[in-house]
């Protein structure tokens, strides 16, 4: 054992006022290997990480790295020691051009220190690209590229610093099937150079592809090491949430009312829609599937005027109406919950019941503009308890609640201004599997009492789980509505390349 | 920061108040120390004469100033026009009462429109024009310089005698001892300070300056209250140009350039956030009373004018730092 590993950590604890965020946790890293850390959100995965690349300083316990003890004290130490990160928010500066991203603090000086070489650098970056099996040119501009690229782009220049050690934060979360596929390849080609890579996802079904081993922390606390091959994704999850749960599932078919809240007929925008046409029912979860880019965004931001339309009609309960802006789309009762929560759906630094009541400000206050507080609070407070958000009190700051409760938040602030259609954008993304199943059990409950929602995803064991019927959309239309009950994974993926190559 | 929820429940509500307002305790603290120190120095500096004279009255107009463009910070915007904007209406309001005898309540009223109708435009300049705050009011800053000076000729508005009770706007008495202008600011903040916590624009100042790209989501017409609070520190800015003229018994159309940044530096000290989301007005009203002491302190020192300015500069500094340093260490910021 001790001549193939890397890298271990023993009894790593650290505290940050009034939290114990790690207690005692091990993890151990070998030459060539792909271990997986999980853990819900809170589990204590990202302090571990901060803690291996120098952010934060641990309290108690021992990291050993190739044979001796060490202390990172600093991100700067980290790279020294050969210890590189790949942060899930990619840090990137767009206008610089690949090369420079890659050696970016470390570029080599012609004479007199004062001018950069470009050429040498771009020669390098090359090599190193050419390395790697990356298709990449150093001398373009970082914007330009795909997410997928920008991350290749971020491992080149992991690998660059000739580390040893490569954490991976939630690599996939903004990638399509086919670029995870690539990223597995680099992947697995550094594995093979001998690269020990630390690697941290949500997505479990990943697991099984790409890593050796996967240790689950839960609470701070370590839990359980596995080997891959002799576990299974079922294991996983009871592990990380201390108790069973069903990822299988399919609705229980309720009876479909046959009342049409809302009918788009031929919507269009200038660049990706064309001509999308749906019906949603009363108390209906309708799923949008598709592959990344399909149009699916577009198409909600387009239906509640937040981008505009170059054509198409929206009809409620039978009657056009004109949706111009968001505020006309929360007049009609149409509340869009992002998929990017903390940019387009909450105000971080304010409380729950600022955040509740946001879209019914005017409901809360009086002919004079005075605001009414009482019922502001009462309100958050029943909604707290309705939606069991974990929160001490409606004074809580969002900015301080796990991303499950942020995302009730949403919803209590739709359920505040009685909005009856719900469009959910990638619902459960950045959420742990324990919450995700609430956020499902609350979906279902919203639409037994009569909301009609469309329910974005790109997850097909979401939308199958979740739908009444399927819409799948790709290249900006829409190739086609199934039932849940003829739909499965490879009829929706279908329809959602149908118009692809 | 998921890792690190933090857990307030078992704290008693004094401690929560205090450590929620430690930001203006602090300020607050600040001035008080600063005031003892130059009264230890020079107890002349205490006496009421020099509080109400040599303080709070040149307190008033930047003041007034801080409070109006509290709330356009607060939005995560800057009004760099509300100096040349005060020389704007000042000139107006000299031209109508002086030059055609408008009478003293009137003269406030359109004083105060005037200034309002500045803060509109920079409101639509920046919503429907789509330019950033900053250059938006640095163009109307430049522009109603200009106004300034065309309207009055280049030539200050004196305000004679016949102008029954102008000069009583600023420096009469309605309480003894305490003069008119000083009772504006404070009247004005307590005003300002209701409707920023109280009222549907005060909320949406705050929930469009913590994320605006969320709040036009939730269906709240970001652009319309966007005009309504730059219009909203405009009238702000128009009770500043009349206490001014009323004090100084004339409307001179080069002054107010420059009064902008120290509005603004009285909003920062005062511990509201460039970024946006969060502020006071009792924090701006404690940071604009700092400069004002600093100022006065150092001139009874008797330290020449210029190295006054290199002190206000180490204040901001120190205040900002220090306010940072803070925050950082409870959390707040990373």
């Amino acid at each position: 054992m001790a001549t193939t590993q890397l890298l271990s950590l023993t009894g790593v604890s650290k505290e940050f006022p009034g939290v114990k965020a790690l207690k005692n946790v091990h993890f151990d890293l070998n030459i060539g290997e792909v271990h997986a850390i999980v853990g819900e959100n809170g589990a204590g995965k990202s302090t571990l990480m901060k803690i291996l690349s120098g952010i934060y300083k641990k309290d108690t316990g021992d990291i050993v790295y190739l044979g001796k003890s060490v202390n990172v004290s600093s991100p700067l130490e980290a790279q020294k020691l050969g210890i590189s990160i790949i942060h899930q928010e990619l840090n990137l500066m767009p206008d610089l051009t690949v090369a420079e991203n890659i050696f970016i603090g470390r570029e080599d000086r012609r004479r007199g220190h004062i001018f950069l070489d470009n050429r040498k650098l771009n020669k390098a970056a090359k090599t190193l690209l050419e390395e790697l099996d990356l298709i990449l040119d150093p001398k373009q501009k970082v914007g330009e590229l795909t997410i997928a690229k920008q991350q290749m782009v971020e491992i080149a220049k992991a690998v660059s610093y000739r580390g040893e050690v490569i954490i991976m934060d939630e690599p996939t979360s903004s990638l399509t099937p086919a670029e995870t596929d690539a990223l597995f390849k680099i992947i697995r080609s550094l594995k093979a150079a001998g690269k020990g890579i630390v690697y941290i996802s949500h997505r479990l079904e990943e697991l099984s592809k790409i890593t050796d081993r996967i240790t689950v922390i839960r609470d701070g606390e370590y839990v359980k090491t596995l080997t891959t091959t002799e576990t299974s994704i079922p294991e996983v999850i009871s592990l990380m949430v201390g108790r069973t749960v069903d990822q299988d599932q399919r609705p229980t078919i309720r009876p479909m009312s046959s009342e049409v809240v809302l009918k788009v007929e031929g919507i269009s925008d200038s660049r990706l829609l064309n001509d999308v046409s749906f019906e949603l029912r009363k108390g209906e979860i309708l799923g949008f599937a598709g592959l990344m880019g399909a149009g699916r965004t577009e198409l909600a931001r387009a239906l509640i005027g937040a981008d505009p339309k170059t054509s198409g009609k929206i009809f409620l309960r039978g009657k056009e109406v004109k949706i111009k802006s968001p505020s006309d789309a929360v007049k009609s009762g149409i509340g869009y919950l992002s998929e990017d929560r903390k940019r387009y759906g909450l105000l971080l630094i304010q409380n729950l019941t600022f955040n509740t009541i946001l879209s019914s400000i005017p409901a809360f206050s009086n002919k004079f503009g005075f605001l009414k507080t009482k019922p502001a609070g009462s309100i958050t407070r029943d909604a707290i308890k309705q939606l069991s958000i974990r929160t001490p009190s409606e004074n809580q700051y969002l900015k301080n609640l796990s991303g499950g409760n942020q995302q009730k938040v949403v919803i209590a602030k739709w359920l505040t201004r009685d909005c009856d259609i719900l469009i959910f954008d990638e619902p459960t993304r950045g959420i742990d599997v324990g919450a995700k199943d609430e956020i499902y059990k609350l979906l279902t409950k919203l639409a037994s009492e009569g909301k009609s929602i469309i329910m974005i995803s790109s997850e097909l064991p979401e939308i199958l789980r979740m739908s009444d019927r399927i819409a799948v959309m790709c290249e900006g239309k829409l190739t086609g509505i199934i039932d849940n009950k003829d739909a499965d994974q490879n009829k929706i993926m279908q329809y959602a390349t149908k118009f692809r190559d | 920061m998921s890792d690190t929820e933090k857990v307030t429940k078992g704290e008693n509500r004094v401690a929560a108040y205090v450590k929620r307002e430690i930001g203006r305790v602090l300020a607050l603290a600040s001035l008080v120390v600063i005031f003892i120190f130059f009264t230890v120095m020079r107890p002349v500096f205490a006496s009421w004469e020099n509080v109400s004279d040599g303080i709070l009255m040149s307190t008033v107009v930047i003041g007034l100033m801080a409070i109006g463009t509290t709330f356009v910070i607060i939005t995560g915007g800057i009004d760099l026009s509300i100096g040349t904007a005060t020389a704007l209406v000042a000139v107006i309001v000299g031209k109508l009462v002086q030059g055609l005898g408008l009478n003293v309540w009137a003269g406030i009223l359109v004083g105060i429109i005037i200034g309002g109708l500045c803060g509109v435009i920079n409101g639509l300049l920046i919503t429907i024009l789509k330019l950033p705050p900053f250059i938006a009011t640095l163009a109307t800053m430049k522009a109603a310089q200009g106004l300034a000076l065309i309207i009055s000729d280049l030539k200050p508005v004196m305000f004679t005698s016949d102008v029954k009770g102008w000069d009583a706007i600023a420096t009469g008495n309605i309480i003894p001892n305490f003069p008119n202008g000083a009772l504006i600011l404070f009247v004005g903040a307590i005003i300002g300070s209701i409707i920023l916590n109280k009222t549907v624009i005060g909320r949406y100042t705050f929930a469009i300056g913590s994320n605006e790209a969320a709040t036009k989501l939730s269906g709240v017409k970001v652009n319309s209250w966007l005009v309504a609070i730059y219009g909203l520190g405009g009238l702000y800015v128009g009770m500043a140009a009349v206490v001014l003229t009323s004090r100084l018994g004339s409307a001179r159309p080069d002054l107010g350039l420059g009064y902008e940044l120290e509005a603004i530096a009285a909003v920062i000290i005062g511990g509201t956030s460039l970024l946006g989301g969060k502020g006071t007005i009792s924090g701006t009203i404690i940071g604009a009373l700092i400069m004002s002491v600093l100022i006065n302190g150092l001139r009874i020192l008797e330290l020449q004018q210029e190295w006054q300015y290199v002190i206000t500069g180490i204040v901001i500094v120190l205040a900002v730092w220090g306010d940072n340093v803070r925050r950082r260490k409870t959390g707040e910021i990373s």
